[in-house]
């Protein structure tokens, strides 16, 4: 994926244009922990402090680039060549510009959490947290509880500035997050398994005992999806707009929301589960069975593109890193297993409870048994995951779902008592995009993103394992079909063997020569046999294909009569 | 315990009254963006449907003239206008916003051969075929004159007269010479009513001229003996040329590259030259069905464009073997004479049905004041377009032109023939000793020869 023309015009200018009113705001640089940035080292000579921000960079520049640089070294037409080489140039030229940005440029800085002395971060508790954080951020620490409402589950909007939770008694809540305001708040008096936001706060889908329904930021019921039955985990797509939906009976559901079209419908055959996620990388939707298998699907397949066993018994639980090649999956044995996507091999394996998992966007992952959260990171930036914090709640509160909060380092939990919120520094994106998610939407820029993002939706048929391989060309297969000479060549070669088999000498008048004769006739037609018969197959096919025309060329009336070729 | 947390407040990251603009925060991160490249390739198939929806090249002809347009000549300071030149002797000045006629020249007996307007603007040079070679006072203050009253016709400032009819004329790029083609090639000066010089080479007339805009002392020239002729001022005999297969009808100089020009051949195809390097040609322009008439090329010097016999007007890049844009319309019958306007956005075509055509050079530009995020909008899409363009959905939308039925059936009838033809070489080839059969290169095949 190579970066745009129309970015390096606008990184130039946006660069030159906040050089003019640059100010940093005052926060001290601190990193997240244990040297993640080489810049926290203490310099040990100015050569190497040198080198060390070179590496850093040089791997901001490759994260920019987003994949190697094409090999010009068998393109033979000069022309090509030399437009492709200015292509080239000009990427790396707008990689080394957004790197630039990336490192000066950007107005808020990450959290973290250091230990100091003895002290180990695991062992912080959130009280002291809150201690040290300044009012507006304190404030974000609360537990809600509302105990005869049921197990909680929560949702969070992309820009993660509205929440909606629904109890399994039946209680939905839409909540500002920025105000801590409560929206609106609906009893279905019906029992709610599962709510998801659609692309903006105005629209959420609850699973409710029959049906999925949606609803409106005011509450009101705008549809009954009455085709996906008791369903008991939605999911989102954010960019080709569909729902997707598993129910009781282990159907996987794809629709459209904004023509309301059901796009795909499969029976996955692997039972009933309500462990399903989105990978947000691809948009391929991954279940957990209680086989131990994971499956992953895509709506234009009714067989899945990916069936791993990933646990000896049922996977409780699956998260995925927002980069798209880290999984994170959970089963009954307690153990938490990392895989990489890309070779679908275990990472990683950490003895640790899991019922329920979520990656931040900086890729922390949380744990919740029980009523118990472990956070884990990888320090070094290789994916080896250890602890990072623990909190443990009230006995009898029973985590549900856990779920980082997009752009704040904020953990939402649901639980068998109500809602809670943490603080887990460091596991937010600090600076967002306005035109991918901007917490501080006003209604106006609301409306405009939601046409650009519909005149953007994709087409169900990107989806795919590899999404860098829209665009690209197919590679010509190498093997190819035997030419006629070739086959003559073959069914000659074939014959002179057959001619030149020798007969078993027979004795007592059983050795007529016209026997003889019909019977080397008769081998050489079975050595030619295969050969005429490849030879009637083809033409028969040509004239298969040449039929199929003049069927499309019916007169109108016959048209219902014609046969449609399923597709 | 060193502890912080992202706290933003809310005055930093929103506007402060409703009269300042919308606070935008940009991060180039890739993973908070994905399927980056699918979002790409949608966008790219809404931009190729939107050009074609937006794509209105026609804004108007020209009415005036009484027989076929045969020429047309620019001024080089003056945007708006252009000179034409019809076949029963009326020039007329155009003003193309308005699109009607400023000034009329009226003094030519036959048809007007050849239009050119001197560098600095204030000399009309017009020949024809009643061998004569009128002179015209086209300075701004007659130009800027516009009363729009169609009797508003000039004197000629002088007219010289020669020896035999002549076929065209091109001025000095950065000089007062100006050059007529016919039975030789005559070089003449604004105040001497003989030409100064004179070049013969063949016995056959020389049907066009065009002066280099880099080099004011050289010209080419085509002949009726199908050769192409470079001349220099400064040396009494003729540089050199080359002898094509077919005649070439008409030559434009790359203003931005003033060693290649471009030459309209009558065999449908057009051909770059090197000047310097004749033996071979550097790109072969092929798409036009009948004889191309005219060629013009843009003052970017990136695009030029053509007029056929065909009755269709097409776009070429100027490395690009095959045309970016047909223009056509059921009116214009055999277009003689195309100009690109001096500011690269419109084409002129003068054809047959008397009409001079205003098109737009790229066929859904927005004209008028473009805002500058329109306008970068426009580029984005412009580039994404052009990033998945080999991809077929989007390649069939943005290659689709309609072409009139017979220009359709005769391009398909031309590439049978020449497939044919290909196809009975590779078999030649492939019958014969390896080695003994060498095809030519097509940007070889037509010339005959080079002569010094």
């Amino acid at each position: 994926m190579k970066f745009p023309m129309k970015w390096a015009v606008s990184l130039h200018r946006q660069f030159a244009a906040s050089i003019l009113k640059f100010q940093q705001p005052n926060f001290t640089r601190l990193r997240l922990s244990r040297g993640l940035s080489s810049k926290a080292k203490p310099p040990v000579t100015m050569g190497a402090k040198k080198e060390n921000s070179d590496d850093e960079m040089d791997e901001k520049v490759k994260k920019y680039l987003r994949g190697d640089a094409a090999n010009l070294e068998g393109v033979k037409d000069k022309k090509l060549k030399g437009q492709l080489a200015v292509r080239e140039d000009l990427y790396g030229k707008s990689a080394k510009t957004a790197a630039k940005i990336e490192k000066w440029l950007l107005p808020s800085e990450g959290g973290y959490l250091e230990a100091e002395g003895i002290e180990k971060t695991w062992r912080i508790k959130q009280e002291s947290i809150a201690r040290e954080v300044d009012i507006l951020s304190s404030r974000n620490q609360y537990d809600i509880v509302l105990p005869e409402l049921g197990p909680y589950t929560l949702d969070f909007t992309s820009n993660g500035r509205y929440m909606a939770a629904a109890g399994r008694k039946g209680h939905l809540a839409i909540v500002d997050m920025k105000t801590l305001n409560l929206i609106k708040e609906i009893q279905v008096r019906e029992t709610v398994r599962d709510v998801a936001y659609l692309h903006n706060e105005l629209f959420f889908a609850a699973a409710q005992k029959k049906y999925p329904y949606i609803y409106n930021r005011e509450g009101t019921e705008l549809h009954c999806l009455k085709e996906h039955g008791p369903v008991l985990r939605l999911q989102f797509l954010k960019n080709h707009f569909l729902l997707a939906s598993i129910n009781k009976f282990g159907q996987l559901r794809y629709q459209d929301v904004t023509m309301g079209e059901m796009i795909g419908n499969f029976r996955t055959g692997l039972g009933r589960t309500d462990v399903m996620q989105v990978n947000p990388f691809n948009g391929v939707v991954a279940l957990g069975h209680s086989s131990g298998t994971v499956t992953m699907w895509k709506p234009t397949s009714s067989v899945p593109l990916v069936k791993m066993l990933c646990h000896p018994g049922p996977v409780s639980s699956l998260a995925f890193h927002p980069n798209g090649h880290l999984m994170a999956t959970s089963g009954r044995e307690n153990k938490i297993k990392i895989w990489d996507l890309r070779k679908f091999e275990v990472i990683q394996t950490l003895p640790c409870h899991a019922k329920t998992l979520n990656f931040s966007q900086k890729g922390l992952l949380a744990a919740g048994t029980g009523s118990f959260i472990q956070i884990l990171a990888d320090f070094s930036g290789s994916q080896n995951y250890s602890s990072y914090m623990t909190h443990s709640m009230a006995k009898g509160y029973q985590v549900g779902k856990v779920l980082f909060r997009p752009y704040e380092d904020i953990l939402g939990i649901g639980h068998s008592m109500g809602w809670s919120s943490i603080l887990i520094p460091g596991s937010g994106e600090p600076n967002f995009d306005s035109w991918v998610a901007n917490p501080f939407e006003t209604s106006k820029q609301r409306r405009e993103k939601e046409v650009h993002s519909l005149l953007d939706k994709l087409p169900p048929e990107t989806i795919m394992l590899d999404p860098t391989k829209v665009g690209t060309v197919r590679v010509p297969q190498k093997k190819e079909k035997p030419t006629k000479k070739d086959i003559e060549a073959e069914m000659e070669a074939a014959i002179e063997t057959a001619k030149g088999t020798e007969f078993k000498k027979k004795t007592k008048g059983r050795n007529k020569p016209s026997k003889r004769a019909t019977k080397r006739r008769e081998m050489i037609d079975k050595a030619k046999r295969p050969f005429l018969e490849q030879q009637t197959q083809e033409r028969e096919t040509s004239r298969k294909k040449q039929k199929t025309n003049p069927e499309t060329e019916m007169p109108k009336s016959l048209q219902r009569f014609v046969r449609q070729k399923a597709t | 315990m060193k502890v912080k947390v992202i706290s933003r407040s809310t005055g930093e990251f929103t506007r402060e009254r409703s009269q300042d603009l919308q606070r935008v925060f940009r991060n180039f991160d890739p993973t908070l963006r994905s399927q980056e490249k699918a979002v790409e390739y949608v966008r790219a198939l809404n931009a190729a449907k939107l050009d074609k929806i937006f794509a209105r090249p026609f804004i108007g002809a020209m009415d005036g003239h009484r027989d076929s347009i045969k020429c047309m000549a620019k001024n080089p300071n003056y945007l708006k206008a252009i000179f034409s030149g019809s076949d029963d002797g009326d020039i007329r000045l155009w003003d193309m916003a308005s699109r009607r006629t400023v000034c009329q020249f009226p003094g030519h007996q036959g048809a007007v051969q050849g239009l050119t307007v001197s560098t600095d603007g204030s000399i009309l040079v017009s020949c024809g075929s009643d061998c004569t070679v009128r002179l015209w006072n086209v300075s701004d203050a007659n130009v800027a004159d516009s009363d729009y009253l169609s009797d508003n016709s000039a004197k000629p400032q002088a007219v010289y007269v020669w020896k035999n009819a002549f076929r065209a004329v091109d001025h000095q790029w950065d000089g007062d010479l100006f050059a007529t083609a016919g039975a030789q090639v005559d070089v003449w000066n604004h105040n001497r009513s003989q030409p100064v010089n004179t070049f013969d080479w063949g016995s056959d007339t020389t049907i066009s001229i065009r002066f280099n805009p880099g080099e004011p002392n050289i010209l080419a020239t085509s002949a009726n003996d199908r050769s192409i002729t470079l001349y220099d001022l400064r040396m009494s005999s003729p540089a050199r040329k080359v002898i094509m297969r077919t005649k070439t009808n008409s030559i434009a100089w790359n203003p931005m590259e003033p060693m290649n020009f471009t030459a309209a051949n009558e065999d449908c195809n057009c051909y770059s030259y090197d000047a310097r390097k004749l033996e071979e040609a550097k790109c072969v322009h092929k798409d036009h069905v009948s004889a191309v008439m005219d060629i013009d090329f843009s003052p970017t010097g990136r695009e030029f464009v053509t007029g056929s016999y065909d009755r269709t007007v097409r776009i070429f890049q100027y490395n690009g073997g095959h045309s970016r844009e047909i223009y056509h319309t059921k009116r214009m019958q055999r277009v003689f004479c195309v100009k690109y306007s001096c500011d690269a956005s419109y084409v002129i075509s003068g054809s047959d049905d008397t009409n001079l055509r205003l098109w737009k050079a790229k066929a859904s530009e927005q004209l008028g004041v473009v805002l500058p995020r329109e306008r970068k909008k426009h580029e984005y899409l412009e580039a994404v377009k052009n990033r998945y363009k080999h991809l077929p959905e989007v390649k069939r939308i943005v290659r689709h032109r309609h072409l009139p039925k017979p220009v359709y059936k005769a391009a398909n009838l031309r590439r049978t023939m020449i497939e044919a033809e290909r196809r009975k070489e590779q078999r030649r080839k492939a019958h014969s000793a390896p080695g003994s059969i060498m095809t030519e290169p097509v940007r070889k095949r037509r010339i005959i020869k080079e002569v010094e």
